[in-house]
């Protein structure tokens, strides 16, 4: 570990660059999605093609999505703002899904009765329905934030600086102690963001823990994360 | 006074809810529509907050259209208690009563206190105020939809079903803390169950629905179990099975009081 210690100030500012890189995307992406999932829950036929869609774009590599952006939105190869859109759109493609289940959740009587005690369409949206929402649309969060940290290191092939260049440099110079730093510092930073997730979920949604002893997602978010490091998704 | 004018629904998959349906519903009294699955009950109930609208014919609440009623104010003009208690899983307790008091404008720290106070007067513990839904009993919850629907002193209640999911002894119990609310409060209540002997319990006037909103008798409970409109409704309240045709016998000077099958059910007394 004496390479840590000799290097301390870069694996910093790199980290502090994957967090950026991710959060921002995360925050985006979910900000994006949840309007769309709740237009899709409402809307069957929509809900069909915006989720295809969503899927289809998922299967696009994610080295290649970083490569073609440039051309399309008109940046730089090597500007950050490439892995930040692609991720959102990722993040997009996983959570639309998430939200559109999450708003299905929502059990129908419940929604009834805030109509019939005097609800108009928008407070009845985000007094009733986005909190009821809000235990599947935690867990599909999870899913997305752990992902995206681990999708922002592909671009550390694109020369945008993350602890993901640890894994490009350290094997470029042979140096197992750099690679290895690399891959405790991402999966720390995904298990602090899944573990902040749940504590804000917590404290938002004190009820949900009342009703149900634990709040699982769908997919463990550990299970897809290694999936990534798998290179499923290089 | 609540009155339907040839009311008629058709749903939008073709299925007639309700044919041709004329009544009135006087002020401060209990009017229960009562009948089978499929016989438009509910549907006729939703017509008046306007969670259904009529494909032909006219609601009018004291001789206004509703129609001509922004909906979303109609509904928080009128209270409405649901089967299930339909309360807001995230919301605790006081402040899925208080809901409706904010919905209307009423300022948070009134709504509160208004809250505590019809909690009382539906006979809920107020230490319960703070709790949520899930942590409730059945007919704890119930109670909360009444106080729910009691609470920004609306003239009119609807009530579909209230009952109808929680055990019979505590149906009982709410049957009859109802009809002690009713006593003080003289709403305009309508009332929707499949239970003939709730119906004749609660109802001031009591409609029989057919299939599609046919009125099969509508009157008084006496009137009806005095003279049965047809078979339909002598079957329906029960007279057909003897359990509704009742004699006395004497047993040992006492007057007991038996049912068509023989079984006894009560003492008579000499006025």
């Amino acid at each position: 570990m004496r390479w840590f210690e000799n290097n301390t100030d870069k694996v910093v500012d790199l980290l502090l660059s994957h967090v950026w890189l991710s959060v921002v995307p995360i925050v985006l992406g979910f900000v994006i999605a949840v309007p769309i999932g709740w237009y899709a829950n409402r809307h069957p036929r929509v809900r069909g093609v915006l989720l295809t869609m969503a899927g289809v774009l998922y299967t696009v590599p994610s080295l290649a999505l970083f490569l073609i952006l440039p051309s399309i939105i008109g940046t730089g190869f090597l500007d950050p703002l490439n892995v930040v859109v692609a991720l959102t759109m990722y993040a997009v493609a996983i959570m639309a899904r998430s939200a559109s289940d999450a708003f299905g959740s929502v059990s129908p009587g419940v929604l009834d009765a805030a109509t019939a005690a005097g609800f108009a369409p928008a407070g009845r949206a985000f007094q009733v329905e986005l909190p009821l929402a809000g235990p599947v649309l935690v867990a599909g969060l999870r899913v997305v934030a752990v992902s995206t940290v681990s999708l922002v290191s592909v671009g550390a092939l694109t020369g945008v600086n993350n602890l993901g260049s640890l894994f490009t440099e350290g094997y470029r110079t042979d140096n197992d102690a750099e690679i290895l730093v690399g891959v405790i510092g991402i999966v720390a930073l995904a298990l602090v963001f899944d573990g902040l997730i749940v504590l804000a979920g917590r404290l938002l949604l004190p009820w949900s823990r009342s009703s149900r002893s634990t709040t699982r997602s769908p997919v463990s978010p550990i299970m897809s994360f290694a999936q990534h490091l798998r290179g499923g998704r290089v | 006074m609540i009155e339907y004018r040839s009311i008629g629904k058709t749903f939008a998959d073709g299925t007639e809810a309700v044919g041709d349906f004329s009544l009135v519903l006087p002020s401060r009294t209990t009017t229960v529509f009562v009948g089978s699955s499929g016989c438009g009950k509910t549907t006729l109930l939703r017509m008046v907050n306007r969670m259904v609208d009529p494909s032909r014919g006219q609601v009018l609440i004291d001789d206004v259209d509703i129609a001509t009623r922004n909906r979303v104010e109609l509904r928080r003009s009128i209270g409405y208690v649901m089967q299930n208690a339909g309360l807001l899983p995230h919301r605790k307790v006081i402040d899925n009563v208080a809901t409706v008091l904010r919905l209307n404008g009423v300022g948070k720290k009134e709504a509160r206190d208004r809250s505590y106070a019809v909690l009382e007067t539906v006979g809920l513990d107020t230490s319960l105020a703070t709790k949520y839904p899930s942590q409730l009993s059945g007919g704890q919850q119930q109670r909360v939809g009444v106080a729910r629907g009691l609470v920004s002193d609306p003239n009119i209640l609807l009530m579909d079903e209230p009952f109808g999911a929680v055990d019979p002894i505590v149906r009982e119990e709410l049957q009859t803390e109802l009809l002690r609310l009713q006593r003080d409060l003289d709403k305009t209540i309508v009332f929707v169950t499949h239970d003939i002997d709730e119906a004749f319990l609660l109802g001031d006037q009591v409609v029989i629905l057919k299939k599609g909103g046919e009125v099969a008798q509508v009157g008084s409970p006496a009137d009806i179990l005095a003279a049965p409109a047809d078979d339909f409704v002598r079957s329906f309240v029960g007279i057909d099975k003897g359990s509704r045709t009742l004699h006395v016998e004497e047993r040992d000077g006492v007057r007991v009081v038996v049912d068509g099958t023989g079984k006894a059910t009560g003492v008579l007394e000499s006025s």
